[in-house]
């Protein structure tokens, strides 16, 4: 009898801690719901103040005479992430094909937790280096007055969104069926040709979902871009002139900014726009991941 | 220009492009650690930081970053395990697995700056927290959770299916096969995991301005969760920005080189001895 009851617990056990399983995974998506209600709720209240004409399409950002134009942000931001992405992926994808299929296995064996490092180092690092190296090069280099601006900050970028793109890459890349690449040798291709023409293509699914993710990682990106962007709300005249994003800007201002003014409520209404980006690069990613067969 | 040679260098472009890829992380690396190293001492490591005056230490900053750490992994490693071994195990290919995952891989992505935006309404704000320690634990959690649940979820993965189906053929429930045999085999993997999101969540500083705040307690130490509790990488960036103290560039220089020698040994130092063990179980090649 005694040993019924004890397995007779035993199987209770097996049906709670299930549930309790079941509990902790409904927890990811309490969590992002309640991140997508809060800031988006706080963010809305903006428009009691502000038309969305004016947030979206103005670039006046002066809260003390009540402009919040958000223009400048907006557009720095897509500018310092298109920039990235244009210096990083053909460097991140090279680095990808060479780790892939052209390393040995000893010198992989090192790469890889190399680039685990580049993601490791924490972001206000970057910023640090951007701020004491990269700009007074730059100034010396491009003979500009300030140095602050979207090309230091892009290149900051792209090298933070190296390890993104490089790993998600490597692994479509692996992902590749050997015997497409034996074929096109078969045929005579160089292996430069088989890499180009037929490995890299049939890998191109992989790669898009990198580049797409590097592109959250840039836009998000906080502490390394404010330390570098120049905080100035204006449209840059120039890759060298001071300017801000959606993120530095956030950062800037949210300390002297009472919660719940129309000020406060702008900024969170940036990172409602911040948060919605990063939504829809997720669902893109999703469709772009149905479509591969690799 | 033939094909041949083309190819020749295009092989030239791809090796230098590896090697580049390495060079340009150990001359970030010992940049930093040749400016900061020098700067390092015990004085600095564990004195106490001056608004004003030079020669501050950094004492406060390097606690609450590890205190905050060690919090939020409290709350966080277990939650992550419960749902990656839910993942893992038990969720079938139906639209709510499909909502899970789809939710754990949107917060991975939401920007640090968002999620300490989040914190600052609700943990700051709405439950009155302040600007506290616990405000930024609390909201570091839900930075660490998405990075957790898929490395123990791939761990649990790699336990092969051969192990599971010994334990259910000797009559084991579920949960005993889960407890005592697929979580022992795959610990090597989740601790790896463990330590390489503790590494990033201590350089995090996006998430903890506007939640645990720009300042420190006035006693070292300060278990209290309710203080504030400005970590190294906040301090880091609030010289630059914000700092009065003349010798700002000294301690950002010491700070740069501490963070660095904990990223080392978090990602290099603790995690080989758990590949070499994962090697030896056969788990991973």
């Amino acid at each position: 009898m005694e040993k019924d009851f004890n397995h007779q617990r035993k199987l209770i056990y097996d049906r709670y801690v299930r549930y309790l399983f079941i509990a902790c995974a409904a927890l990811m998506t309490i969590i992002i719901f309640s991140i997508i209600f809060f800031v988006g709720k706080q963010g809305l209240m903006t428009f009691h103040d502000v038309s969305p004409i004016e947030f979206f399409l103005t670039d006046k950002w002066n809260p003390s005479i009540n402009k919040y134009g958000a223009l400048s942000f907006i557009l720095g931001s897509v500018a310092v992430t298109m920039l990235a992405i244009v210096i990083g992926t053909p460097l991140g994808l090279l680095g990808a094909v060479f780790m892939s299929k052209i390393a040995p296995r000893k010198l992989r064996n090192i790469m890889r937790p190399a680039v685990d490092l580049y993601v490791a180092i924490p972001s206000v690092v970057y910023g640090y280096i951007g701020l004491t190296v990269l700009i007074p090069l730059v100034r010396n280099l491009f003979d500009v007055n300030m140095g602050y601006g979207i090309f230091v900050t892009a290149v900051i970028l792209s090298v933070m969104i190296l390890p993104t793109i490089i790993s998600i890459s490597e692994d479509a890349l692996d992902g590749v069926p050997k015997p497409l690449e034996e074929a096109s040798l078969a045929l005579g291709a160089t292996y430069w040709q088989t890499l180009y023409k037929v490995v890299v293509p049939a890998a191109a699914p992989g790669i898009l979902t990198a580049v797409v993710l590097a592109m959250a990682r840039a836009v998000g990106e906080t502490m390394a871009v404010q330390m570098v962007i120049g905080n100035t709300p204006l449209l840059p005249k120039s890759l060298f002139t001071p300017t801000a994003t959606l993120t530095s800007d956030i950062v800037i201002e949210m300390g002297n900014t009472p919660f719940g003014s129309p000020w406060g409520n702008a900024l969170f209404l940036m990172a409602l726009v911040l948060l919605v980006v990063s939504l829809l690069m997720i669902l893109l990613i999703k469709r772009i991941s149905a479509r591969r067969y690799a | 220009m033939s094909a041949r040679l083309i190819n020749k260098i295009a092989m030239l472009i791809l090796w230098l492009t590896g090697f580049f890829i390495i060079a340009l992380l150990c001359v970030f690396l010992g940049y930093i650690l040749y400016k900061g190293v020098p700067v390092l001492s015990v004085h600095f490591i564990f004195g106490k930081s001056s608004d004003i005056l030079a020669g501050g230490g950094v004492g406060a900053q390097l606690f609450n970053s590890f205190y905050m750490l060690f919090l939020s992994l409290l709350i966080s490693v277990p939650v992550a395990l419960g749902a990656g071994i839910y993942l893992a195990e038990y969720a079938r290919n139906n639209v709510v697995t499909k909502i899970i995952r789809l939710s754990t891989e949107s917060l991975a992505t939401v920007p640090s700056i968002v999620l300490g935006l989040f914190g600052m309404i609700v943990f700051v704000n709405m439950a009155g927290l302040g600007f506290s320690i616990l405000s930024g634990t609390f909201t570091l959690v839900l930075l660490n959770l998405p990075l957790l649940v898929r490395v123990t979820e791939e761990s649990i993965k790699l336990v092969p299916q051969a192990y599971r189906e010994a334990s259910l053929a000797i009559g084991a429930t579920k949960w005993q096969t889960i407890y005592k045999v697929v979580l022992p085999s795959a610990l090597a993997g989740i601790i790896t995991g463990i330590i390489l999101t503790a590494g990033r969540a201590l350089g995090e500083t996006a998430i903890l301005i506007f939640t645990a705040g720009t300042t420190v307690s006035r006693y070292m130490f300060d278990t209290d969760v309710m203080a504030a509790g400005e970590t190294l990488a906040v301090h880091l960036w609030y010289l630059m920005s914000v700092g009065l103290v003349p010798d700002r560039g000294l301690i950002a220089d010491g700070i740069g080189a501490l963070l660095i020698i904990m990223i080392l040994l978090f990602n290099l130092v603790l995690t080989i001895p758990l590949r070499i063990i994962q090697k030896r179980m056969g788990i991973i090649k």
